[in-house]
């Protein structure tokens, strides 16, 4: 089975929003290095983007994502549990 | 055939970058960050991708600081149009490039101050030089790194450190070294580094970029364009975040895929091997042209260190002559004349007649510069 569908499985995950795409790419290539399972999907309806992609990954993981994005300056918009 | 203008622009290319860019039109297609389905998020991964390449290659922190451009030229116009004001003053050498120099002139005109710092005849820059020339409105110090006139190099790193202790921002004119040259932003004090694609780095013509160091603030870098970005589209204004704020309308991707690979081959052989190569096919053919009567080679006779720019004339024969016999009889393709670059010649004393220019990429032979040496010995004896 494959990372991204492993992913798909969990009903309980959180999607990062960012302002722009090459920063929601950023996040998704460190958080892999990081091994952690991320995907990018397209935003949620009930969200406003203007990028439309965002990134999504479990909520256990919602401490380390957070510490990336702190870490690499990367700027996003807010983190919604989904 | 045997290719001497890699100068100009390498060829051939490592097969991976054809490869890359036939990827991208076949399997790939569509516009990075635009849309939210899946072959536009592969087309985004492609263009990060390329960004981490030149972070590693260039050591900065922050791919998203390095912005996509056209060529060199494009990437000097944005800093220094985007960086300088009437009342400002800028320093350079008067071994630029006109993709320097034409800016500068441009901006003198709208009441910016244009100090250049003579070189020696042999295109040596005393950086105290540089020293002197600062003054209170000395905003930023632009230099040439490696000459495409004569393959010598500037002192990046002394002046470079002299700017940062004066609180000046230093941009660098990578065109000839980025690829050949090992670079490091942090090591060379560099502030913004302009590198173009299409030469050493290995990709096709149209991309190119400026690499931004932590020193510069977005906010005292105008944009030279703006438009679509894909991002804040509920707004009319640009959006301020990087590298959005300088990179609108669709990007060359499918040049950027082959810009890509032609990084990836570069760091797979390693940049320090590279340059030693191009410095061995260099003193070689230095030494083989130096020993023709009537032969005269441009630049620092004890240089250790340079790029594979060698420029010399024959005496009494045109450089232009020269090269269509080079061309025609020999088979040998080099650029002659100015090379775009007058204030080099008129400080190497061969302005307006020029040169004859041989430059060399990791795909030359030391059989290629055998049979340069020869056909320029034939020619110069008349025969």
């Amino acid at each position: 089975m494959t990372q991204e569908e492993l992913l798909l499985m969990e009903d309980n995950y959180s999607v990062v929003i960012f302002y722009s795409t090459s920063a929601a790419i950023r996040a998704e290539s460190l958080a892999k290095r990081n091994k952690l399972m991320v995907k990018l999907i397209p935003v949620p309806r009930n969200l406003s983007s203007d990028c439309g992609i965002c990134l999504q990954f479990n909520n256990e993981d919602k401490q380390r994502i957070k510490e990336i994005l702190v870490e690499r300056k990367i700027e996003y918009d807010d983190i919604y549990e989904i | 055939m045997i290719y001497l203008d890699n100068a100009a622009t390498s060829y051939p290319k490592p097969k991976e970058v054809g490869q890359a860019m036939m990827y991208f039109l076949e399997k790939v297609g569509a516009s990075p960050g635009r849309s939210g389905h899946r072959l536009s998020i592969e087309a985004g991964r492609i263009l990060y991708q390329t960004r981490e390449r030149l972070a590693e290659l260039f050591n900065g922190d922050d791919p998203l600081r390095i912005i996509f451009t056209l060529n060199v030229t494009d990437a000097i116009n944005l800093a220094l149009k985007g960086l300088l004001g009437p009342g400002d003053q800028v320093i350079t050498s008067s071994m630029e490039h006109n993709s320097v120099m034409r800016p500068l002139r441009g901006l003198e005109k709208r009441g910016v101050e244009v100090k250049v710092i003579p070189c020696s005849p042999q295109g040596v820059l005393c950086p105290v030089d540089i020293k002197r020339a600062i003054k209170k409105n000395t905003k930023l110090i632009v230099l040439n790194h490696g000459s495409n006139v004569i393959g010598s190099l500037l002192p990046i790193t002394v002046v470079g450190e002299i700017a940062r202790k004066h609180d000046i921002l230093f941009l660098v004119d990578t065109a000839q070294t980025a690829g050949c040259y090992p670079l490091d932003i942090k090591k060379d004090y560099i502030d913004l580094l302009a590198f173009t694609g299409h030469k050493a780095l290995y990709g096709p013509p149209g991309t190119g970029g400026l690499v931004l160091g932590e020193r510069v603030d977005t906010k005292k870098l105008t944009p030279l364009k703006e438009g679509g970005t894909g991002s804040h589209s509920e707004f009319e204004e640009q959006p301020d975040f990087l590298p959005d704020l300088y990179e609108s309308g669709t990007p060359n991707t499918v040049g950027l895929a082959g810009l890509n690979a032609g990084i990836s081959f570069i760091l797979k052989e390693g940049i320090n091997k590279i340059h030693q190569y191009e410095l061995n096919l260099s003193q070689k053919l230095i030494a083989g042209l130096k020993e023709i009567p009537g032969v005269t080679v441009f630049g620092e006779d004890q240089a250790k260190d340079r790029v594979a720019v060698i420029s010399f004339n024959i005496k009494d024969q045109l450089p232009s002559e020269v090269g269509l016999r080079l061309d025609e009889e020999y088979d040998i393709m080099c650029r002659v004349g100015l090379h775009c670059s007058p204030a080099t010649h008129k400080t190497i004393g061969t302005f307006p007649i020029g040169t004859i220019r041989f430059s060399m990429s990791w795909f030359n032979t030391f059989e290629e510069v055998e049979q340069a040496i020869l056909a320029v010995r034939n020619i110069a004896k008349g025969a």
